[in-house]
């Protein structure tokens, strides 16, 4: 067993049309400080994998371990950085950190402690320039930074991450990736990342995990990431591994993203041997 | 703006360039068309309507004479200003007159209760206009805060419960639209059934429209907290189920601050409901206050009678008025989105 299990999850919703089955199947595990990145078409519910990770929604069939435990509810050791930041407008950002704070270590830690660890938490994501300001003062990427913020100030057992970058400008984007990665290699959290962008994929991940199209979506295939760390993006622009990793997944993404037409259990099953003296990289593939 | 770079240029000295750009409109220009907007489009518009008012007036003759213009109305509202210091006068001298016979009672060693009595003894004079409007801001103010506290938690339980809203909406639909004058004969009869000691705190006629009021403006309070609440974005309320606040936490940390806007919309629709409402009842009920003011001047029917209502008319509305203004910045002043245009 292994950290996080994601143990052959599905997921239907009622509809007026009758049910639609959104998830099928889904099974995926998720050691301790791996960073996992969910990539696929829109609408083919990766926020719905997310979500039942989090524990806001309930799946129909199967269910989440965590640690051993199974997740029925949402909580802060599943804490999730929002697409849309999800700050309250009318705190500041000092509060947004410190009202997750106060829940969370409201026993543990004294006033003096959960201040200091809200200062510790902004200045990781360097907001701690800001403390005052309101979200709606700062610009997007800040935002998006305090949320960041506030989800690693829970100290999560697992921190989800949907689509946390998905509505900056690309600028910003490859600062918040940048930021992201020097965060991770202080934390070694686990991480679960829903993204549509394949560079920011594979620049971060440790695997990237591509689902098939929806409706009955599922995991298509999964690529294990072996560059090493510290990642440099101009490095990496050049980097033939680099550029093979990213071509898969566009491949996937292109081509080979209708769902499996067996209807059983994916089998995982190494395509490539370990030890090929090829280049390219040890992946993962779902039995079609 | 040609014209303003060569005079400003002129002499070359600060001072005497400014002074010289103003005379030429250089800075008439730039402030001209906020302040046309601002002062002079709404004092035009006033004097037009002034003139529309005293025009028309001219033309209809009613059974107590001309229906009276600004002018006439003005003449009484000045008229009703000085009734009130006369009262204000005469209220001083009946106090003076029995502090006076108070004084006289001790020298002559009259017993202490009787004295007391007579201290006891109220000013009995007429309540004059200005009386009226502050007895109808009191009740209107009372009503007003009634209802709110019933309406506000009522309107946040429903909007948090699914279940209660559909509980509670077709009770709120079919009272929402009721009337004033309905509830009036029902609000008399149980405030004179229930409201029963020998030392009343307030009278049954105040608590009468007080209550007729917060009938009245309850409504749309609770239909705006319920919509505010219920519309509490979904990331938001993920949030909080993130960090398992609890139901209070989450009540006044994430669901209260987000439907302030929308409780102050429901606050404000009340207010100027339950001003309007409390009119319609004190003329009704014969309530202390404008509405009986006006009613009053009605039955009195002397030449000055029509312009003395039109007096209470405007005044009502320039109350009405300052009211929402009053509840407008009170809204502004609780507003965390301080960008937000409110209006």
């Amino acid at each position: 067993m292994s950290y996080l299990d994601i143990d052959h999850v599905s997921i239907t919703f009622p509809t007026d049309k009758g049910p639609l089955n959104v998830l099928n199947d889904v099974y995926l595990n998720v050691e301790k400080g791996e960073f996992v990145s969910l990539i696929g078409h829109s609408g083919c519910g990766k926020s719905t994998v997310l979500n039942i990770v989090a524990g806001l929604l309930r799946a129909t069939e199967g269910g989440v371990v965590l640690e051993a435990k199974e997740v029925d509810e949402p909580g802060p050791d599943r804490a999730v950085v929002f697409q849309n930041h999800s700050l309250l407008p009318w705190l500041s950002v000092y509060d947004n950190v410190r009202l997750a704070v106060d829940r969370v270590f409201k026993k543990t830690m004294s006033k003096a402690e959960r201040d200091a660890w809200t200062r510790h938490n902004l200045e990781l994501v360097h907001m701690d320039h800001a403390l005052d300001r309101r979200p709606d003062e700062i610009s997007g990427g800040m935002k998006q930074r305090v949320g960041i913020a506030r989800a690693l100030a829970m100290q999560p057992k697992v921190l989800l991450m949907d689509e946390p970058f998905g509505a900056l400008d690309s600028l910003t984007r490859t600062h918040m990736q940048d930021s992201l990665m020097e965060i991770q290699s202080q934390l070694n959290n686990t991480v679960i990342m829903i993204t549509h962008d394949v560079d920011e994929a594979v620049l971060l991940s440790d695997r990237i995990v591509m689902m098939t199209n929806g409706p009955s979506a599922t995991i298509g295939e999964i690529l294990h990431i072996d560059l090493p760390r510290p990642r440099d993006r101009l490095e990496l622009a050049e980097d033939p591994t680099y550029n093979h990793y990213r071509a898969e997944v566009v491949k996937f993404l292109h081509e080979r993203h209708e769902r499996p037409k067996a209807k059983s259990s994916p089998v995982i099953r190494s395509s490539v041997d370990d030890e090929d003296a090829e280049p390219s990289p040890r992946k993962l593939r779902v039995a079609v | 703006m040609s014209t303003a770079v060569r005079t400003s240029k002129t002499f070359d000295f600060g001072p005497l360039d400014a002074v010289l750009g103003f005379l030429a409109g250089d800075t008439l220009l730039r402030i001209s068309s906020g302040f046309i907007r601002n002062v002079m489009v709404p004092i035009i518009a006033i004097g037009v309507f002034l003139v529309l008012w005293s025009v028309g007036a001219a033309q209809v003759q009613t059974s107590l004479g001309q229906l009276p213009g600004p002018s006439k109305a003005w003449e009484q509202a000045v008229a009703l200003y000085d009734e009130h210091k006369v009262e204000r006068q005469k209220e001083a001298e009946f106090y003076e007159r029995v502090e006076a016979r108070v004084e006289k009672a001790i020298a002559a060693g009259q017993p202490q209760d009787r004295i007391d009595r007579m201290r006891e003894r109220q000013y009995t004079g007429k309540p004059t206009f200005f009386d009226q409007i502050l007895t109808s801001l009191y009740t209107v103010a009372t009503g007003f805060l009634i209802g709110s506290l019933i309406a506000i938690p009522i309107g946040i339980v429903t909007g948090m419960s699914q279940t209660l809203y559909s509980a509670m909406n077709p009770i709120i639909q079919v009272f929402k639209p009721v009337s004033p004058l309905a509830w009036l004969p029902l609000v008399t009869m149980v405030v004179s059934a229930v409201y029963v000691t020998d030392d009343p705190m307030f009278d049954k006629s105040f608590l009468n429209s007080a209550l007729t009021v917060t009938l009245c403006c309850l409504w749309p309070t609770v239909i705006n907290t319920t919509v505010g609440v219920s519309s509490v974005s979904k990331d938001l309320i993920n949030v909080s189920r993130v960090l398992r606040l609890s139901w209070f936490t989450k009540t006044v940390k994430i669901v209260l601050p987000s439907s302030i806007p929308m409780i102050f919309t429901g606050l404000r629709l009340s207010l100027g409901i339950g001003w309007m409402v409390l009119i319609a009842a004190e003329m009704l009920a014969q309530n202390p206050g404008l509405g009986k003011f006006v009613w009053d001047e009605f039955q009195n029917g002397s030449s000055n009678s029509l312009a003395r209502i039109m007096v209470a008319v405007v005044v009502i509305g320039l109350i009405g008025y300052l009211l929402d203004r009053g509840m407008l910045s009170l809204q502004k002043h609780f507003s965390w989105d301080k960008n937000a245009v409110l209006r």
